[in-house]
């Protein structure tokens, strides 16, 4: 992590939230009836945090993702991104989303996928837009402008992802379940430098995870959920040291948190 | 991210070894050859088989000519041929060019609003039952006699592999690109250009590439109706003519450009969709 980004960054912790909500509820009408996806979520971000969410599947992990992105209109509560509504936080392109399995478009090279948010909805004139060359450094792909999706491993296209996510210079960096279909050497290495670009942009982070190692080792915070309806379990708070290594995942005090997620978790 | 133990690159795993290296070459070079060679091969006998059964069983020419009869012809007769070949190879063209751009265009107009696609895929379906051979006839009296109902009958004939394909390549997008989309707040006009038509492609060359030999089909099949020119004339008059070494000639001439048409096609769609996996494959 030495590439200097060339967009200013605001303090790690301004004291200001990136996200809140306020009982935020989403239900889906389907033919077999409705179903709540998420009910009376309260929960606040502060700028700059790391915040992991973690639970069982149909817990609505990436439903609340997806509210705070903007693709999903809750049913009920109210949600702000940086202080406004989520389509005014996405319109001001404070948004980066990183998905499960990438999305890159796979007839673009690796240079045309980072650089494709300053192409569409008005990202040429971005004032807080990125270099391609300098994010391609930091996430460890430069050199690789010209290959093509089909010749990338799946951590590559995922380091691909993240770039694409940062060009725009977003303040809120929306990730679901990124590594998820990763080997767990690479799934690891990702982690580590996940912190670093963490700590290097500023950027507020919500990771979507169902790897209760993933979710201790890199929030600040671990929210948990529990499933049907989706509702916050507990919020735990994780005391590790900074810079995470690999190795403190071997500490009782990373034992015992694994452990204390994983007991909640059995109790959802 | 400065970890740069994962093998970004594959510099390292390559090892010099000349003499491995040029057997792999060598057997790369003779599995390339074989490939070009064992059709040239299969044709070769073919012809040699077809020749000596002529021969042997005295076939009456007028029922099966010799192939050294078709290859006179060929020859002999390449200016009446090509006279012949012109026509038809405009028409083919010009129709495959308005039966594509109809149908991208329609394809585009039914993506657009599905209620377009409603009301008129069902009259599309309809119009694709109707034999060929009963479009001509309509055709010609529709538009008569000259190379407007041959254009036509080429272009009716690629409209709808093209149309049902492109619809479906414009519309099957992955539900994360369409997120990605939304997130970057882009217009439709956008979602449009950079997501469905590139998605679209590798659709549209399957269906161009049906389109390249069905169009000089129809304009073949349409020249067999009031036509004194082009290689559906020329089968009709050669048929009737009992002139069978010349029908010959003439099928060799329209299946080979046909072939080099569909050719051309396939040359585009590897020029274009370099990217594609399953192209690559």
């Amino acid at each position: 992590m030495t590439a200097a980004l060339s967009r200013p960054q605001p303090p790690a912790a301004d004291g200001r939230e990136a996200v809140r909500c306020e009982r935020v509820t989403v239900r889906f009408t389907t033919e077999r009836g409705t179903v709540t996806a998420l009910e009376n979520i309260d929960l606040a971000i502060p700028s700059g945090a790391f915040l992991t969410l973690l639970g069982p599947s149909g817990c609505g992990k990436s439903t609340l993702l997806r509210v705070m992105a903007d693709l999903i209109d809750p049913t009920g509560g109210t949600i702000s991104v940086m202080g406004d509504v989520p389509a005014k936080a996405r319109l001001n392109r404070e948004i980066g989303f990183v998905f499960q399995d990438a999305a890159l478009l796979p007839w673009r090279n690796v240079l045309d996928n980072v650089t494709l948010p300053l192409e569409v909805g008005g990202g040429k004139a971005l004032p807080g837009a990125r270099s391609a060359q300098e994010l391609l450094g930091l996430v460890g792909l430069a050199g690789w402008e010209t290959a093509y999706p089909h010749e990338l491993s799946g951590g590559m296209r995922q380091r691909v992802a993240i770039a694409r996510a940062l060009i725009s210079g977003p303040r809120l960096l929306l990730m679901d379940e990124p590594f998820g279909a990763l080997d767990e050497i690479t799934r690891d290495r990702l982690n580590e430098e996940l912190l670093e670009v963490w700590q290097s942009t500023g950027t507020t982070i919500v990771f979507v995870t169902h790897s209760i190692y993933e979710a201790a080792f890199l929030g600040q915070k671990v929210l948990l959920l529990a499933a049907r309806p989706g509702r916050v379990r507990e919020l735990v708070p994780v005391t590790l040291p900074t810079p995470r290594r690999l190795a403190m995942r071997e500490t009782p005090e990373f034992v015992a948190l694994a452990g204390h997620l994983r007991r909640v978790l059995e109790s959802c | 991210m400065a970890n740069q133990a994962e093998p970004l690159t594959m510099a390292g795993a390559f090892v010099e070894d000349a003499e491995a290296q040029a057997r792999f070459l060598g057997r790369k070079r003779y599995l390339a050859w074989r490939r070009r060679l064992l059709p040239v091969i299969a044709v070769v006998l073919f012809l040699l088989a077809w020749w000596q059964a002529v021969e042997q069983f005295d076939i009456k020419p007028f029922i099966a000519p010799s192939p050294v009869a078709v290859a006179h012809v060929l020859i002999d007769r390449f200016d009446v041929l090509m006279a012949n070949l012109l026509p038809t190879a405009i028409e083919a063209v010009l129709g495959f060019l308005l039966g594509n751009f109809a149908a991208i265009s329609l394809a585009t107009a039914f993506v657009w609003r599905k209620t377009m696609e409603e009301a008129l895929f069902p009259i599309a379906v309809m119009i694709n039952t109707i034999p060929v051979v009963a479009k001509a006839p309509i055709l010609v009296l529709l538009l008569g006699n000259g190379m407007e109902p041959k254009i036509a009958i080429a272009a009716i004939i690629c409209f709808f592999p093209t149309l049902v394909n492109m619809t479906r390549g414009l519309r099957d997008v992955r539900p994360e690109q369409l997120e990605l989309m939304r997130i970057l707040s882009a217009t439709p006009r956008e979602v449009f250009l950079r997501i469905r038509v590139p998605n679209a492609l590798p659709y549209l060359f399957s269906a161009l590439k049906i389109a390249a030999s069905t169009a000089v089909i129809g304009a073949i099949v349409g020249e067999w109706i009031g036509s004194t020119k082009g290689i559906g004339a020329l089968i009709i008059q050669s048929t009737y003519n009992f002139d069978s070494p010349l029908l010959y000639a003439t099928i060799v001439v329209g299946s080979t450009f046909s072939a080099l048409f569909f050719g051309v096609v396939t040359f585009a769609e590897g020029r274009m969709l370099r990217w594609n996996v399953t192209h690559n494959a």
